[in-house]
């Protein structure tokens, strides 16, 4: 008994020694980490895979029947899916380079030595931090045409932003560009601070234009972190749903996210449902690959 | 010792805590309803029951947009947060066959509410499947979509003179729905920044459901044969593709950006001085008679859903029935709630509140017909009314309705009979898929 006690205590006191030992952080920290994970992520990711290849509808208390691939088959056969599909893409296109030329280009200006340049640079991180759905309801506002701002600044009369189908996509888009373009700023303000002033300089002896400035030293050197945040905002951009949610109903604004979620909890479809967003985020996931394949020779180069 | 006693005293104070509870727990119940003011009134009248019984009511809510989802999901988790549910009428298939309410037909025919209450509350908010003579719920707020118009507008002399030289009648409440539109055209004057008309056109959940049926049931058309859920002829019947024309023909005068407009907006639009008549279920009338949310009140007016072209007239039934919730441990002290609102007097009550009751009795009196300026439309509507399908599978129909007609009405994309021919596609094969039809 004694020994035991003996033993135990000099373990105690070795590991206070040395601060925590790994067993005590693997115990504290990791194990709890992973539990976590496995509960609240990967058990309901497996059991929703699960219910993909069922026809369980929640709303009910039938018993889930097991349809094989059927919700797949449907669900790709289906033309306003594919229509969904084809707006996300359109949206994630027009959002993200729209953020990469907004972010990019403003951060080329703030690059340079200008008075309350850091004011200035927190000011213009403002949008970002805001809640979507603050954005939202703020941009619904702004973009009415009885008493919105933007049709009165811009001498537009009641041209309708949310209302007219052609239009809404875009309406969306430029909001999430207002609101995500300070984070390419910052992310390319990072990585032009970051280019070596002495090619800058090397350049101007040689006496290379400005032109020639940009796309052989300034661009190739922001790339990589550019990409960075490009794979960010396109997977951010794809599965969009509260902000194109509150300003429009529109179809022609119908973001796959937000089919899944009228399908899943309007129509109770959960089977269906289920199967829709492994659809996604198989895509996300393929997407992303192709990105990071990018990113990686980008860097080599 | 010390310790002995410590724990005979935990041991007593958990006992009694837990003896606390389950009396509490006993004696309280709790209805979920939607964020509106009849829930409101609803326990305004439940403290009225506290009072006699000493059972204590909480009337807790939701807005609107969550109320479906958020009732569905403690449903599907058998979850016993709520005792009674105040649902969409829609919503009797899957509550009844889902098993999440309790059958009340012995309670119904005990009480003979079948009698005791306006027959189409009885037909919408009870009964599923129709004429099964089944009942889940006990029709609670009676509804029904309505109108209201701006009084000083349509009295103004020089605005009469000048409707009856460009129509050659008399500027009045509209009498059908060729009238409707003409007013609405009237009025529509956006240099001036006056609108003819407001309508329900959201296409998420039930608003272009409820606003389009005003016009279809009313020009002779239907949603489909309830008995043998064959739609094909009946969505897309001509009566259909005219009603579908003239509620799109509505929107022409309506005020900019009113795509997404459902019973807030609609009444923004008369407090806002913004139409001259609006679309709106008659509950959400209070607040347009009320001086403090509406500058107009005064001169605000109400009438009933006007005739189609061959004279029927019909309206969009709103409203709900009150339902025991399968999974409450507290079934018996819901039922004797249930006792208590039935009575005639807490009928009388439950209207005097602002509630609209569904007894029959109640709505026939004159006390409630002249109680405020709309009770009367109420009355007469409320034995005109029709509602959107009731089956299990109400959601996914609500959905396809919204998928189609919103790109007609708002985007102008093909025509109404290809609209409606489309949905009646869709119905058919997903009442196919459910297996009630071939």
């Amino acid at each position: 008994m004694a020994t035991t006690m003996i033993t135990t205590l000099d373990r105690s006191s070795r590991a206070v020694a040395r601060g925590l030992s790994d067993i005590s952080i693997r115990n504290l920290f990791i194990i709890p980490t992973v539990l976590f994970l496995i509960v609240f992520n990967i058990f309901p990711l497996i059991y929703s895979l699960g219910y993909s290849f069922t026809d369980f509808r929640a709303s009910t208390n039938a018993p889930a029947n097991f349809v094989g691939l059927q919700n797949y088959r449907d669900l790709l056969n289906d033309p306003y899916v594919w229509s969904n599909f084809a707006i996300t893409a359109k949206y994630v296109i027009i959002s993200v380079a729209g953020q990469l030329l907004v972010g990019f280009g403003v951060a080329m200006l703030l690059n340079r030595d200008i008075p309350l340049k850091g004011l200035i640079t927190t000011l213009l991180l403002l949008p970002m931090m805001l809640s979507m759905a603050v954005v939202g309801l703020f941009w619904k506002l702004l973009y009415d045409p009885s008493w919105g701002v933007i049709n009165y600044a811009l001498g537009l009369g009641n041209f309708e932003w949310l209302a007219d189908p052609k239009m809404a996509l875009y309406a969306v888009a430029l909001t999430d560009i207002w609101m995500w373009s300070p984070f390419v700023m910052l992310l390319s303000l990072a990585g032009l601070s970051a280019v070596p002033k002495h090619l800058y300089e090397a350049a101007a002896i040689d006496r290379a234009g400005p032109f020639y400035t940009f796309f052989r030293i300034t661009l190739p050197l922001v790339a990589p972190i550019l990409m960075i945040a490009v794979i960010f905002r396109t997977m951010e951009a794809f599965k969009t749903f509260d902000l194109a949610y509150i300003l429009t109903s529109q179809p022609t604004a119908e973001l796959i996210s937000i089919r899944l979620y009228k399908m899943a909890f309007q129509e109770w479809q959960t089977g269906r449902s289920c199967a829709l967003a492994y659809i996604v985020l198989i895509m996300v996931l393929a997407i992303t690959n192709i990105y990071v394949k990018y990113l990686n020779k980008v860097k080599e180069r | 010792m010390r310790k002995l006693v410590t724990s005979v005293l935990a041991g007593i104070g958990l006992t009694l805590a837990c003896g606390t509870s389950v009396y509490a727990q006993e004696k309280s119940l709790t209805i979920f309803w939607a964020e509106w003011d009849p829930a409101n009134y609803l326990q305004e009248l439940g403290n009225e029951y506290e009072k006699e019984t000493g059972v204590k009511i909480t009337v807790e809510t939701t807005p609107w947009s969550d109320f479906q989802t958020k009732a569905f999901t403690e449903f599907n988790a058998h979850g016993d947060a709520y005792d009674l549910v105040v649902g969409d009428s829609q919503w009797l298939g899957a509550g009844s066959t889902g098993g999440h309410y309790v059958d009340l037909t012995d309670f119904f025919k005990k009480h003979d509410l079948g009698n005791v209450m306006a027959p189409a509350t009885v037909k919408y908010y009870s009964e599923y499947p129709g004429n099964s003579g089944k009942y889940w719920a006990i029709p609670l707020e009676g509804d029904a979509v309505g109108w209201s118009y701006r009084k000083d507008w349509f009295e103004d002399p020089k605005e009469k003179e000048a409707f009856k030289a460009k129509y050659g009648y008399d500027l009045d409440v509209p009498k059908d729905f060729k009238a409707l539109r003409d007013i609405a055209e009237f009025f529509y004057r956006p240099d001036q920044k006056k609108y003819g008309i407001a309508i329900y056109t959201d296409n998420s959940y039930d608003a272009m459901a409820m606003g389009f049926e005003n016009a279809l049931f009313s020009y002779g058309g239907d949603l489909g044969d309830y008995a043998t859920y064959k739609v094909d002829g009946h969505i897309n019947s001509e009566k259909a593709v005219a009603a579908l024309d003239a509620y799109k023909e509505l929107y022409k005068f309506t005020p900019p950006g009113w795509a997404k407009s459902f019973f807030v907006e609609d009444n923004q639009a008369i407090t806002e001085n913004l139409a001259a008549m609006s679309m709106n279920f008659f509950a959400f009338f209070p607040s347009l008679i009320n001086p403090a949310s509406n500058p107009n009140a005064k001169n605000t007016g109400f009438f009933a859903n006007p005739p189609g072209p061959n004279g029927d007239q019909f309206a969009a039934l709103g409203g709900q029935g009150i339902s025991i919730i399968s999974y409450s441990k507290k079934q018996e002290e819901a039922t004797k709630f249930l006792e208590w609102f039935i009575k005639d007097e807490t009928q009388k009550k439950w209207a005097a509140l602002g509630g609209y009751t569904c007894s029959a009795a109640v709505l026939k009196s004159p006390e409630f017909q002249s109680a405020t300026p709309y009770n009367k439309a109420f009355y007469e509507t409320m034995f005109k009314v029709k509602d959107f399908w009731a089956v299990p599978e109400y959601a996914e129909l609500l959905q396809q309705l919204n998928q189609r007609v919103y790109p007609y009405m708002i985007g102008g994309e093909g025509t109404a009979k290809e609209t409606l021919d489309a949905l009646a596609t869709d119905w058919n094969a997903t009442f196919k898929k459910y297996g009630r039809v071939q």
